[in-house]
């Protein structure tokens, strides 16, 4: 073992102090967040906290309407975004390459529209869904703006697993003499099947999170929605709406928070689980 | 229906959805332009720099307190995030055991999934409470700045990571093998190596740090003013919209609009400019 000269031993040791302290500095502050937010949250949580209507502005009751809307929301979210977004990626996949300048532009613009502020596509949203087409503040108003949220994310991860199945697989097909089509439907989208659903559960999680976009599509109306077209309150608007509007409604806030990282929590589980897989087969 | 003619048919369809994309894009763009046309074509833009304040209910709209307040809780919440990211991705790769490693990356994944409205809730029961010990009031442009910095930093430490993943592992096995330490390796071979790659990430996530919303919104006071100190409240562009679009009519909403459109284009600006980092492969 060489010996450093001094001061290079001292910039090491210092590199390395520092990175830890960084790094336990975030371990640290994320066991205090779940720590604290399970400590809160807990008590509060039972069947009949996420089954029955929120009473005083949501300071009692529970969580049922938000819950519902959240599902809806994600439910047509993804119905709209989803057949989009596997045809987009299918056509920036399969045919087209960097050198097309009609395909850079559409990766341009994926870019950019990935990068959209939150509250300006609620901008887009309400003026747009809610005002042009009239769909007013409903469901269905948030849900198409969380699709134009989701579909950059939900384009790249699916052109990713598309662009990731090996060469191979298309020259037996086109061997076999399958169609365009039949290839498609019969070879590529099973292979990249488990890619699809990756993307959807990161798109999932980036939709569940979201707040700013639906403040002025969707609403915040407590009532328990009966249509796509009434307006639905999501579980991160109620956190928002309690902590900002409610006087005292920082342990129903607390406890919306709990259930919404639990959510998310699971998604992260589920998708590391996914990629995992994906990652082992693609190096077998 | 021919083979080939139903292969056209698909084609094209999967043509148009890559356009609904673009076309979605263009949509946020003219919608906003839209909007805000009003005040593009009739009045003099300058009164948006010069006017004495922003009393919208009188005809005052002077936005440069909240772009710069914007401004402020950007540049102080990349202050923290960059180095914080950085140092974490050093530790995750070159300093820490493998176990303590995937954990800090799956936190930070974690981290990154959790809705802003959380932190910015915690925030409100935790950091506003602490800096309130130190001065009143609390809400601040510091308490804006910290909470930022928790939903950015997640972001910049993946893309850290990432960037220092495509570092080139030959270049440095070969600097262990000159018997470099470890420190110089890093200084001299890593981080020129990933610079494209951080400083994407760094333009990546101002973006996003310029563009939250409501977990700003919930810590900063939310008064319209130049903050002397870092414990006055301040407002934001973002919040701005999502505080006023509630009952703004008339001017006052072309207004809210024209600072959408505002920060489309401050986002737009660093995309492209993200895109000029690109980074390079490096050849053997």
């Amino acid at each position: 073992m060489i010996k450093l000269p001094a001061k290079q031993q001292m910039a090491d040791l210092l590199l390395k102090i520092t990175s830890w302290f960084c790094g336990l500095l975030i371990i640290f502050f994320f066991a205090y967040l779940l720590f604290d937010i399970l400590l809160h949250g807990l008590p509060r949580i039972s069947l009949e906290y996420l089954f029955s209507q929120p009473l005083k502005a949501g300071r009692e009751g529970g969580i049922a309407p938000m819950l519902l809307s959240t599902l809806l929301l994600l439910a047509l979210c993804l119905l709209i975004a989803l057949p989009i977004g596997i045809a987009s990626a299918i056509y920036l996949a399969e045919y087209t390459n960097e050198s097309q300048w009609f395909a850079r532009f559409i990766q341009r613009s994926l870019n950019v529209l990935a990068s959209v502020p939150s509250i300006v596509m609620g901008l887009f949203g309400y003026a747009f869904f809610v005002i042009a087409l009239q769909l007013g503040f409903s469901i269905l108003a948030g849900a198409l703006t969380l699709a134009c949220m989701v579909l950059p994310l939900l384009i790249r991860s699916i052109e990713d697993s598309l662009r990731n199945i090996p060469d191979i697989h298309r020259l037996n097909a086109r061997a076999l003499g399958l169609s365009d089509t039949r290839m498609l439907f019969q070879v590529l989208l099973p292979l990249a099947a488990q890619g699809i659903l990756l993307a959807v559960i990161l798109s999932v999680g980036r939709a569940m999170a979201e707040t700013a976009a639906l403040l002025y599509t969707s609403g915040y109306v407590t009532r328990m929605p009966e249509s796509v077209m009434d307006s639905g309150r999501s579980l991160s608007v109620h956190i928002f709406d309690l902590s900002m509007n409610v006087p005292g409604g920082e342990q129903s806030a607390y406890a919306s928070a709990f259930v919404l990282m639990l959510l998310l929590l699971i998604i992260n589980l589920f998708s590391n689980r996914l990629s995992s897989v994906i990652q082992n087969r693609s190096t077998r | 229906m021919s083979p080939c003619y139903r292969d056209k048919l698909f084609i094209t369809g999967f043509k148009a959805a890559a356009c609904i994309t673009v076309l979605s894009l263009m949509f946020i763009i003219f919608f906003l332009i839209y909007e805000s046309s009003s005040i593009l074509t009739s009045t003099n833009l300058s009164q948006y720099l010069l006017d004495e304040s922003w009393h919208p209910t009188d005809g005052e709209f002077l936005l440069t307190p909240m772009i710069v307040g914007s401004v402020l809780i950007m540049f102080g919440a990349m202050l923290f995030s960059i180095p914080l990211g950085i140092f974490t991705a050093i530790l995750i790769h070159y300093y820490a055991p493998v176990w303590i490693a995937h954990l800090l990356q799956r936190i930070v994944e974690i981290l990154g999934g959790i809705p802003s409205v959380v932190f910015g809730f915690w925030g409100i029961i935790m950091i506003v409470p602490f800096l309130a010990s130190i001065q009143a009031p609390g809400t601040s442009l510091l308490a804006g700045v910290l909470v930022l910095t928790l939903i950015v930093f997640p972001g910049m430490t993946l893309f850290a990571c990432s960037a220092l993943q495509q570092v080139n592992k030959l270049h440095i096995q070969n600097a262990i093998a000159l018997g470099l330490s470890r420190f110089s390796i890093i200084k001299h071979i890593i981080l020129p190596q990933a610079k494209p790659g951080l400083l994407t990430g760094m333009i990546l996530q101002s973006g996003r740090a310029i563009g939250e919303t409501l977990a700003v919104l919930m810590v900063c006071g939310n008064v319209v003013q130049i903050p002397g100190s870092l414990f006055e409240p301040v407002r934001t562009l973002t919040s701005n919209i999502a505080l006023e679009m509630a009952y703004a009519m008339d001017e006052h909403r072309s207004a809210l609009f024209l600072s959408g459109l505002l920060l489309m284009f401050v986002v737009l600006g660093l995309v492209l400019l993200s895109e000029k980092f690109k980074s390079v492969p490096i050849t053997e």
